[in-house]
């Protein structure tokens, strides 16, 4: 573990965190969640969890944010708050 | 109200960030749960299991009744979103959209409006249709069989790399939903109905439970697969090895059923007749 690369992809996973839920578009937010999903994705391979790592890539990145997508797509974009 | 939910929320935030310290460091062979649990499966996973990747044996045996109650919110999950999403077939849209496919013409037929013949002429279309691009459709038709196939080694490879039914269901999934996506939704629930991917859903729960309770049959625990070697045909050593590879099938049935099957009803917002 090298620990310069894990402070760099924490703090990508925090800002990735709080851009996600202060941002108004809602489509923005999906996409952010699956950004968060893939840097928490390489935090596990970095901790050597490597089912773990496959497991956020495959559900959060892949089909969560497919399914984000479709629920905006279905609903809408905006936020009123 | 809103300034009372942020006090509440840093106040908690602070609360969990402190108990934080208190955590064993990462990797520290120190702690509790590397002094009792890991170094047992370490040194029996494999003379146990004969499964050399030690997370599925933790995963699919040892803590076998997690994965099965996990597949069952899995499956919940998909019956939730049907529950809530689910409208019938009569509420329709006011208006349909059919494309005569040589010319090009669209015609907008209201409720109630005679459709045309399915003779393959016209060709229904969504309400908010983009022309279908040629090198998407062609991409996506080349790549899916690989992604499936893919998803199939990842299921049944579970026991030697990281993988397994939770990971291939997903990825096997996400290719079907791929296919809806780059055509559109009818002709994706033509390939794989809503019946089909609600019977599958079950079907790997029940194959997962049948497992344990073919177990309790055999004479031995619920879900204990050294029971499995007294069928004829099993090699003792690895009984519990092929009982991890049922279940595995099991879950990925299961996960890739539910997955087409929310993506089915959020995408079309329950009507199943306009998608993505």
């Amino acid at each position: 573990m090298i620990w310069q690369l894990d402070i760099i992809v924490l703090s990508m996973v925090m800002i990735c965190a709080i851009a996600a839920i202060s941002i108004r578009d809602l489509l923005g937010a999906g996409i952010l969640f699956g950004a968060y999903s893939f840097l928490m994705c390489l935090l596990w391979s970095i901790m050597g969890a490597v089912d773990v790592a496959f497991t956020e890539a495959s559900v959060g990145a892949g089909v969560s944010t497919v399914f984000f997508v479709a629920a905006v797509f279905r609903t809408t974009r905006r936020t009123r708050d | 109200m809103k300034l009372l939910a942020t006090i509440v929320i840093f106040v908690w935030g602070g609360i969990l960030f402190f108990t934080s310290f208190d955590f064993p460091y990462w990797g520290d062979g120190k702690s509790p749960a590397s002094q009792h649990v890991s170094p047992y499966y370490i040194e029996h996973a494999m003379e146990d299991t004969s499964v050399p990747n030690i997370v599925t044996a933790v995963l699919a045996d040892y803590r076998g009744y997690d994965t099965l109650f996990e597949t069952a919110v899995i499956f919940s999950a998909g019956l939730a979103c049907f529950f809530l999403l689910r409208v019938s077939d009569r509420k329709a849209p006011v208006f349909r959209l059919y494309r005569h496919q040589s010319t090009g013409v669209t015609l907008r037929i209201e409720k109630g409006g005679r459709l045309p013949e399915n003779t393959g002429e016209f060709e229904r279309i969504d309400s908010v249709w983009v022309p279908y691009d040629l090198i998407i459709v062609m991409t996506c038709r080349l790549v899916v069989p690989f992604i499936q196939l893919f998803a199939l080694y990842v299921i049944v490879h579970g026991h030697h790399s990281p993988g397994g039914g939770f990971q291939g269901g997903v990825i096997f999934g996400a290719a079907i939903i791929l296919f809806a996506i780059s055509n559109n939704l009818r002709r994706s629930l033509k390939r794989m109905s809503e019946r089909t991917s609600a019977l599958l859903g079950s079907l790997g729960v029940t194959i997962y439970g049948g497992t344990g309770m073919l177990c309790i049959l055999l004479g031995a625990g619920f879900l204990n697969y050294n029971a499995l070697a007294s069928l004829p045909g099993v090699d003792p050593l690895t009984a519990r090895s092929l009982g991890i590879l049922i279940v595995e099938i099991g879950v990925g049935i299961a996960v890739t059923a539910v997955m087409v099957w929310i993506y089915y009803n959020l995408s079309s917002a329950g009507k199943q007749d306009e998608g993505l």
